[in-house]
């Protein structure tokens, strides 16, 4: 079945990339009547990496998931692969968003939000002079950076080119070749995933807060990456369905998906909890001072994040019905997400602009822009494929999938 | 007056499923059926309404968190005030980052405890209960459903055998209990 975009639904994408432009724009003209624009620079920088990093960390979940139901020969997701796969092709448009933003960041020589690009910091003599920054230089410096920047998009590219391609191959040769060879090549996905995920945390957003370090703040990044795949999977699912698309998906497809979505909101408040208590409980001041930056200065904004990440749907998607109730799922999903943006917005304005940073009309604005685009890039990629697979292996499975 | 239960026996699965399915759709009340493992999808089909299970389970794990958060809040703030890594010692809001672990731990343990114990229990099972199933062999390789002449008076217990040989069962056997 073909899927088309509705009139409406055109029309809401570029109503709200329109809000978005046009708070972009009254933001910057208060920045301007504020301090001259002293922040400028850098707040629309740390704008554009929030947003670029969120949305493309939701294209790279999809493509992480999907690897995940090859490499474990799943089959009940037979009748969403295409949903995820529509979630993966966000993937091309973020890693060119990424770039952009990190080129301009790089030029700028850090643009204070990588302040170890910038060399007044690890010039010995120099005003700015910073030990710490200098001792860390063989691994942050800018080619190194670029090196494996390229290397992680470069593989992730790679792989998901590879996997799209199989898969409207499978449509028409059928067989089971293809399904062995998606779940070798799925398999060596994984390992490359599971060091780049940590390595490019630590090289796009730890290296924000230079001083600081923490081993498992690439697992924490990649579980809220996880996370808001999985909200995004789900909603798009229950709207494709409210539209009439997608027959073979029934209740116990929303109600798997909607355990995905507690199981890996779980992950990240666990994650999150773990680095939190270890810091506190040793107490160590590098090690504390990336959650005391946040708590002096953003404390309600910190914590009420966390507590609505967890609680939420902890709480309200606890029980059987609520994983099966669309109007649940959507809106602990939409609350959730919104979690999730401010906790990537927490990581990276208040790790470069610190005390400065606050939730203004340019936030908005260009998160709502980021989204329009985000949805828009889905829903022309649901057209670009017929939404039910043909010749999947599992496809009878999950046709009948029951739980 | 005595219960006249009949029992029939299968010898797959996929046969006793498609027999109760054509039974009940007759009308027949299938009392309880008895399988060596869970049969997908026979619930609905003898109307078997879904497990209160997960509800116990949350109540047991609450139990966990209330009893973890008293005992700690005593043990470690109001009878002996512990020195949690030089932080405030009398307040157990401050320091309550510590005892979340626990807090988790006890819930899970009390949860995971009650509930396996609350299925033995219901299901007859515990150590030491009699076996209440009719015919060992459904712990093996047979399948069995079960009957009771009270719940469907609408037949006689002729015609229920009647349509009960229709269904492909491998054995019947009938029972009478006080």
């Amino acid at each position: 079945m073909e899927f088309k975009i509705t009139k409406k639904a055109n029309l809401f994408t570029i109503f709200v990339m329109i809000v978005g432009l046009l708070f972009t724009g009254i933001g910057v003209a208060l920045e301007f009547g504020q301090d001259h624009g002293h922040h400028l620079g850098q707040r629309v920088l740390g704008n554009m990496l929030i947003n670029s990093f969120f949305f493309f960390a939701i294209g790279l979940g999809a493509l992480f998931f999907l690897a995940l139901q090859y490499a474990t020969e799943t089959g009940w997701y037979a009748s969403v692969k295409r949903i995820i796969e529509a979630l993966t092709g966000y993937l091309p448009v973020g890693i060119i968003m990424m770039v952009v933003t990190l080129l301009i960041i790089t030029l700028m020589d850090g643009a204070h939000i990588y302040i170890w690009m910038d060399p007044a910091y690890t010039t010995p003599g120099s005003h700015h002079y910073d030990a710490i920054i200098e001792g860390k230089s063989a691994f942050l410096n800018k080619p190194f950076f670029w090196i494996r920047t390229i290397v992680y998009l470069g593989t992730y590219f790679i792989f998901w080119r590879g996997f799209k391609k199989r898969s409207m191959l499978e449509d028409v040769e059928g067989g089971t070749k293809i399904h062995f060879l998606n779940y070798k090549k799925a398999a060596i996905f994984l390992v490359f995933f599971a060091v780049f995920s940590s390595t490019s945390a630590w090289d796009w957003i730890m290296s924000i807060d230079v001083h600081w370090f923490s081993t498992l703040f690439g697992w924490y990044i990649f579980a809220g990456m996880w996370c808001s795949t999985m909200i995004v999977l789900v909603t798009l699912t229950l709207y494709l369905k409210k539209q009439g698309y997608l027959p073979n998906v029934n209740e116990s497809h929303i109600h798997d998906i909607g355990k995905w979505t507690f199981a890996t909101s779980f992950l990240w408040s666990y994650l999150w909890f773990s680095q939190f208590m270890l810091i506190w409980y040793a107490n160590i001041p590098e090690e504390t001072t990336y959650h005391l930056m946040r708590i002096e200065n953003f404390k309600w904004l910190y914590f009420g994040m966390f507590l609505i990440n967890f609680s939420f749907p902890m709480i309200l998607l606890m029980s059987r019905d609520a994983k099966r109730h669309a109007g649940i799922l959507t809106f602990v999903g939409v609350v959730v997400l919104l979690g999730h943006w401010v906790d990537v917005y927490l990581m990276i304005m208040a790790g470069s602009m610190g005390p400065n940073a606050f939730i203004g009309f340019m936030e908005i604005g260009m998160m709502l822009f980021a989204l329009g685009f985000f949805i828009r890039v889905i829903l022309i990629n649901l057209t670009k494929a017929p939404l039910t697979v043909k010749n999947h292996p599992f496809l009878d499975e999950s046709i009948h999938h029951e739980i | 007056m005595a219960e006249q239960i009949i029992y029939a026996m299968y010898d797959d699965d996929d046969v006793l499923k498609d027999g109760a399915k054509k039974l009940v759709a007759k009308g027949i009340k299938v009392a309880e059926v008895f399988s060596p493992f869970p049969i997908h999808g026979i619930d609905p089909i003898i109307g078997i309404k879904n497990t209160r299970l997960g509800i116990m389970a949350f109540l047991y794990g609450i139990t966990g968190t209330i009893i973890a958060t008293l005992g700690m809040r005593y043990f470690m703030i109001s009878d002996w005030p512990m020195n949690i890594g030089g932080k405030p010692n009398f307040s157990y809001l401050d320091n309550i980052l510590a005892f979340i672990p626990v807090t988790f731990e006890f819930t899970v343990l009390c949860a995971a405890h009650g509930m396996a114990i609350t299925y033995l229990l219901r299901n007859k099972t515990l150590p030491g209960m009699i076996a209440s199933n009719p015919d060992p062999r459904t712990t093996d390789d047979k399948f069995v459903m079960e009957f009771r002449m009270s719940e469907n008076s609408n037949f006689s217990s002729e015609e229920l055998l009647d349509l009960i040989k229709t269904t492909g069962v491998s054995e019947i056997d009938q029972k009478s209990v006080k």
